[in-house]
């Protein structure tokens, strides 16, 4: 190959890396995420998202070139990554001058002097040149990784990731370790600043995972192979501290993190209830069924209707007794909506159910039915649950006392999810080893057959959908006591949306496959409110991600990961 | 009186009348077989007795009981299974799995047990792979799973469709040589078969459909001897 070729290879690259700063500047986000640290006074996160284009354009420029020009010419490999990093760095300076000049904010909305102030280091015009620069030296230094050995590869990507993840979610931990006591909160202090790590921190943590990677890589595998050839006692008193240490977490967690993340704890809490519930119907049966939202709202309506104290109550009875009335009623109303629609097939499907999502939305929020539902204005005072003397159905006008233990914290209402989460989990756990559970993945699998076989379709598919129904009932109820009022304009079809993903991304039928999922895709970005607003961008790539390298999701079922890797298995089954 | 009737059956599907009133009559412990090309209405003619397909006009009797009556999922309860067209495994299920689903219309666990150990005296493949998922398994074997599937509900009537479709002949006499045995123990056959030569072999009687019609019936031996049914399926001049 000829010498252009490579480095006209690598201002094309630079350009395509540049194109993607531009397009990160002018969707907004590197001016939201320059709100935030990734090391206090040294890097933004904004800055980080461009150093690391710069740095990813730099590393494929190399990789490329060494297709281009053989493995071995380790000055070619930089020059590429150089040339790329300084395109990329040279696409935004064009932009920075351009804007200068010609005001292009009536078009692009996010090209705002505080941008250009970013992209300049605060120097001005004058000061377009850094950048370029600082992006060059970003592209070589991706460049440069390559050529190090495997060995040295791996400990410094761990710690970048681990340091990156550390600085996200500085917030939390902090928190977490100021309210373990002063000791602690003096270690915090030390380790994080406001909004990321401070430099010491970084420091610490960086060359911690790099020795801990090291050490591992050195004697890694003979701790695994002790661990493997453990007697089964030991094994067993093994795999029981480990879900003892993450049972201690999952419930001591949202007592030490203030109310903020409890909130986002309970609402992933939330998620995973109605993923389990979610999961029976799409993971098992095969059933996309994109209006679940209508039975969180109905289960949400119901307790808020029974128990509220607000104009529209209907009774004030205990949020335990309003509890089973509503999975009852959302499991009438899978019955109800489910009967016309199951002989509809697949992608059907999902569009008739997809409209009564929004069919029991506007109904909701209709000054129509505005006397029974409050309409627009939604139902508020919707009791706390209540541990001590239970009196379920006794009506009172005066909002009730709790002679007991008031569950009126979102720290409190977590258990309660936690609690129906583990029963919806159990429960699908059983039904999918049951002869019903067979008749479902039969479904799923072929419906001729599954009814040829004697498997009664409408039947059975009924079950699947009024089953989903009753959790999703659930999920609503719950959430009407934690937040204490509803209103239709949270019924959203993104209700539905954000289930069906976070059950594909944590992969399909399998349970703690959804426990993954929400916390991936409805937890961190509840934890990161810079990020939040991207929250569709992100989710979109994400997924396509997330389908392109690992479709059978984060934690698959046994048979979905037989599936997609039975390439060993099936060779020597030809016959 | 005979194991199964269809009388005058006229089935559709949507405006296409696939099935013209044919006529079968199948007596207990026979083979029959249904010749003919594409699209002459034999998968048809299985998915009516099935139940998966209802005729619009004519009658079904089955062990002196019209079947027209019940829904596709009650008759395998009366005794007749189906080896579906392209085998139709659960690919995501294991063998066993998908044995179990076959068994699914039996209420006796005890059945099942006894049921699987004869499927997997007939296939001792299977079993080899009850573990591994029924879409990894090869061609032969995924005929070998549907039709032990079809088995685990103890039918009296089989009803397969192109079993021997894709297969290496090795594996087509394999799978023939296996219906003789099953019909030896009692289960009687309705064969549909591109493969006539195959078909006719094994069979007692056989009719010849070509589109939507019975034109020939007759004894195995007498089809194969027809000069019609040599030039038309047989590949002879």
């Amino acid at each position: 190959m000829k010498k252009e070729n490579f480095l006209w290879n690598s201002i094309k690259t630079g350009m395509l890396g540049g194109s993607i700063a531009l397009f990160i500047c002018l969707i907004g986000m590197t001016e939201v995420f320059s709100k935030r640290d990734v090391i206090e006074k040294v890097i933004t996160l904004g800055q980080f998202v461009l150093l690391a284009t710069s740095v990813m354009t730099g590393l494929i420029a190399s990789r490329q070139t060494s297709q281009l020009v053989g493995e071995n010419r380790s000055l070619h490999r930089l020059t590429a990554g150089l040339v790329a990093g300084l395109m990329t760095g040279v696409v935004l300076a064009l932009f920075v001058l351009a804007g200068d000049k010609v005001n292009i904010r009536a078009v692009f909305l996010n090209a705002t002097p505080g941008l250009y102030n970013i992209l300049t280091f605060e120097k001005g015009v004058s000061g377009v040149w850094v950048l370029p620069v600082i992006s060059a030296v970003s592209g070589l230094i991706g460049a440069a990784f390559l050529l190090l050995p495997q060995a040295a590869q791996k400990p410094l990507t761990q710690a970048t990731l681990f340091l990156f993840f550390m600085a996200l979610f500085s917030g939390l931990f902090r928190v977490v370790l100021i309210n373990q006591g002063t000791n602690w909160e003096k270690i915090a202090k030390y380790l994080y600043g406001q909004t990321g790590v401070t430099s010491e921190g970084a420091l610490i943590f960086f060359f911690a995972v790099v020795i801990i990677s090291v050490l591992w890589s050195w004697r890694g595998q003979s701790v695994k192979t002790s661990v493997a050839h453990l007697p089964k006692g030991g094994k067993l008193t093994l795999r029981l501290l480990a879900f003892a240490a993450i049972g201690y977490v999952a419930l001591g967690l949202p007592q030490v993190s203030g109310p903020f993340i409890a909130q986002v704890i309970v609402t992933v809490a939330l998620f995973i209830l109605m993923g389990l519930g979610l999961n029976i119907t799409l993971g098992f049966a095969g059933l996309l069924d994109l209006g679940f939202v209508a039975f969180y709202a109905i289960g949400a309506y119901t307790v808020g209707l029974l128990t509220s104290y607000g104009p529209f109550g209907l009774q004030h009875i205990s949020f335990w007794a309003a509890v089973p009335i509503a999975v009852l009623v959302a499991m009438a109303a899978g019955f109800v909506l489910g009967l016309p629609v199951l002989g509809v097939r697949g992608d059907y499907l999902a569009i008739a159910t997809l409209g009564f999502g929004e069919i029991v939305r506007l109904l909701a929020g209709s000054d129509f039915l505005a006397k029974y539902f409050g309409g627009p204005q939604g139902v508020i005072g919707i009791q706390k649950p209540c541990l001590g003397v239970l009196e379920p159905f006794v009506k009172i006008d005066v909002p009730r006392v709790c002679n007991g233990i008031e569950l009126g914290k979102p720290q409190d209402i977590y258990y309660v999810a936690v609690a129906a989460a583990l029963l919806i989990a159990f429960v699908a756990w059983r039904l999918r080893e049951s002869r019903l559970g067979r008749a479902w993945m039969a479904i799923r699998e072929d419906e001729d057959v599954a009814e040829a076989l004697g498997v009664n379709l409408i039947q059975t598919k009924l079950l699947a959908y009024m089953l989903g129904a009753a959790m999703a009932g659930l999920g609503g109820a719950i959430f009407a006591t934690l937040i204490g009022s509803i209103f239709a304009s949270s019924m959203q079809l993104i209700v539905s949306i954000n289930v069906v993903s976070l059950i594909i991304v944590g992969g399909m039928g399998s349970i703690p496959g959804v426990i993954v999922g929400a916390i991936a895709l409805i937890g961190l970005p509840e934890l990161l409110r810079e990020v939040s607003e991207f929250r569709y961008l992100l989710y979109g790539m994400t997924l396509i991600i997330m389908m392109l390298s690992k479709p059978e999701g984060l934690w698959p079922s046994q048979a979905a990961k037989r599936e997609l890797h039975h390439v060993e298995a099936s060779t020597e089954a030809e016959l | 009186m005979s194991m199964l009737t269809v009388e005058n059956a006229h089935t559709y599907y949507g405006n296409i009348h696939a099935l013209k009133g044919i006529n079968i009559t199948i007596e207990k412990g026979e083979i029959v077989t249904l010749i003919g090309g594409n699209g002459a209405g034999k998968t048809t003619t299985l998915r009516t007795i099935s139940g998966l397909l209802k005729p619009r006009e004519g009658d079904i009797t089955y062990e002196d009981e019209s079947l027209l009556k019940y829904k596709a999922h009650e008759i395998v309860y009366k005794g007749i299974s189906m080896v579906p067209e392209g085998r139709g495994v659960f690919a995501r299920l294991t063998v066993t799995e998908n044995l179990e689903m076959g068994a699914y219309s039996l209420s006796n666990k005890q059945d099942m047990g006894n049921n699987m150990e004869r499927v997997f005296n007939l296939f001792p493949r299977l079993k080899e792979r009850r573990s591994q998922l029924a879409g990894t398994l090869s061609g032969g074997e995924q005929q070998m799973l549907a039709t032990g599937r079809a088995l685990m509900a103890d039918p009296r009537l089989l009803l397969m469709d192109e079993p021997s479709m894709g297969l290496a002949p090795v594996l087509v006499e394999l799978i023939f040589e296996t219906i003789e045995q099953i019909n030896k123990t009692g289960v009687t056959i309705l064969l549909v078969e591109q493969n006539a030569l195959m078909a006719l072999s094994i069979a007692h009687r056989g009719y010849v459909l070509q589109t939507g019609e019975i034109v020939i019936s007759d004894t195995a031996q007498n089809l194969k001897d027809n000069p019609t049914v040599q030039k038309a399926y047989l590949g002879m001049e």
